[in-house]
């Protein structure tokens, strides 16, 4: 049976892991290398980079990390954060990236998903999708959740998987940081009007978030971060209390 | 010497990793005399099968491949080229393998992405592998099950998720991203 995926996610700023990850057990824990060995011996199904700098002069360090990262990960990873064209997908791709996301880039310019797709495949291109809750809708927002689009939140979806998109990344900023847990509802209606994976982001804050987000919704996979680089549920416990569940968990 | 087939698909770069990881040097190349002399010929992929093909076609790699007699192994569209046909851009291909490739009816999601668990491991290449052991997929297209199946995954239906016939060897997920349960498939192929 294909397996849920629990992945957690790393903000990376000029090749160094941010937001203040804390385990006492690595020696460096800005050191993005040391930090994803850890999580893929720890059980994490992938990883996820997301570079926050991401300016011109800073992509050639983001690509040399991920040939750094490509040497010593034995697990898929995805990697995102600036990416404009198919030359910037081109260079993490080639570098050793499994996956590109694109977020931004992909609603100002949405020719670019059918380009990467094309070029490199579909299962190359995450499309990132930052929605907000605004009435009774949810719409997708841009530039780090600063810029409204007024497109609701299912007929984008829609509308990346037709223009060549292989997966999707849905985050929810209502639920983003709060450790309310994920929001069901909107990110299940989504992954119900693709055919393409759904990977449900924001709002994890402790095991029963997975457990509701695994048995109430039908989406593929749970991202998180902070829960994950505090150590508050270590994936090993997470997995555990999850094949408890009857979850199909790796 | 390893030698990685060198051509327009994929996931070669992490290949070449997954094999320095273990310890052993590799080339790439697609340089006919190169890959005939190997002691081992890795053949990755990911893409779109008929321009692979048609590349392979291009440089004369078709036969090359196909009159390999050390130990060949099949990555994902790997497997899929050493097959008999494919639906994806209805292309001939390699037909060490009679099987057929198939497009995945989206039933349930498509591409089958993630990790799965397989049945009926029947190849030297899961020597020491659990039997629970799950492996990474990523693929909208399936070998059939046929004579040449070394192990079984269930999504959507039953396909060929490793194939061996002589000395080819194939597997659809990717050992290269299947932590060490991967590491430990790819070993057991380096010690053949």
């Amino acid at each position: 049976m294909l397996k849920k995926r629990i992945i957690p996610c790393l903000d990376i700023k000029d090749g160094r892991v941010v937001k203040g990850v804390q385990f006492l057990s690595l020696k460096d824990a800005g050191n993005p290398v040391e930090l994803a060995s850890f999580y893929s011996k720890n059980g994490a199904d992938e990883l996820v980079f997301l570079d926050i700098s991401a300016t011109l002069e800073k992509r050639k360090t983001l690509a040399e990390m991920v040939t750094q990262l490509a040497k010593e990960i034995n697990i898929p990873f995805t990697v995102g954060g600036g990416i404009q064209s198919v030359e910037d997908a081109k260079l993490l791709l080639q570098s050793g990236a499994d996956k590109v996301s694109i977020n931004s880039a992909a609603v100002l310019n949405p020719s670019l998903i059918t380009q990467i797709s094309n070029e490199f495949g579909s299962q190359s291109l995450v499309v990132a999708i930052d929605i907000k809750k605004i009435g009774n809708d949810w719409f997708v927002f841009i530039k780090g959740g600063t810029e409204s689009t007024g497109i609701p939140a299912v007929d984008w979806g829609k509308k990346v998987e037709a223009l060549g998109a292989g997966e999707l990344l849905v985050t929810s900023m209502n639920n983003d940081g709060s450790k309310n847990g994920f929001a069901l509802e909107i990110t299940n209606a989504i992954s119900e009007a693709v055919s393409i994976p759904v990977i449900a982001s924001g709002g994890a804050g402790n095991a029963e978030d997975f457990i509701d987000l695994f048995t109430k919704t039908e989406v593929s996979a749970g991202l998180a971060a902070s829960i994950f680089h505090f150590n508050e549920v270590p994936i090993a416990t997470l997995k555990n209390i999850l094949k408890t569940q009857n979850i199909p968990i790796r | 010497m390893i030698a990685i087939v060198k051509y327009n698909a994929g996931n070669i770069t992490s290949v070449k990793n997954a094999i320095e990881r273990l310890g052993y040097s590799c080339i790439v190349t697609d340089e006919k005399t190169l890959l005939q002399q190997a002691e081992k010929v890795i053949f990755p992929g990911v893409g779109e099968a008929s321009s692979a093909m048609q590349y392979l076609k291009e440089k004369g790699l078709d036969e090359v491949i196909k009159n390999l007699t050390q130990p060949v192994l099949g990555i994902c569209l790997g497997q899929q080229l050493l097959c008999q046909f494919s639906e994806e851009g209805n292309t001939v291909c390699l037909g060490i393998f009679e099987a057929t490739v198939k497009k995945f009816e989206p039933k349930l999601k498509v591409p089958h992405m993630g990790w799965n668990n397989i049945f009926g491991l029947d190849s030297v290449l899961y020597k020491g592998i659990s039997k629970e052991g799950n492996f990474y997929f990523v693929h909208s297209y399936y070998a059939e099950i046929g004579k040449e199946t070394s192990a079984i995954c269930k999504y959507i239906l039953p396909f060929s998720a490793s194939m061996q016939k002589d000395n080819f060897y194939a597997t659809q997920f990717h050992p290269e991203k299947s932590s060490s349960v991967g590491e430990q498939l790819l070993l057991n192929f380096l010690k053949l």
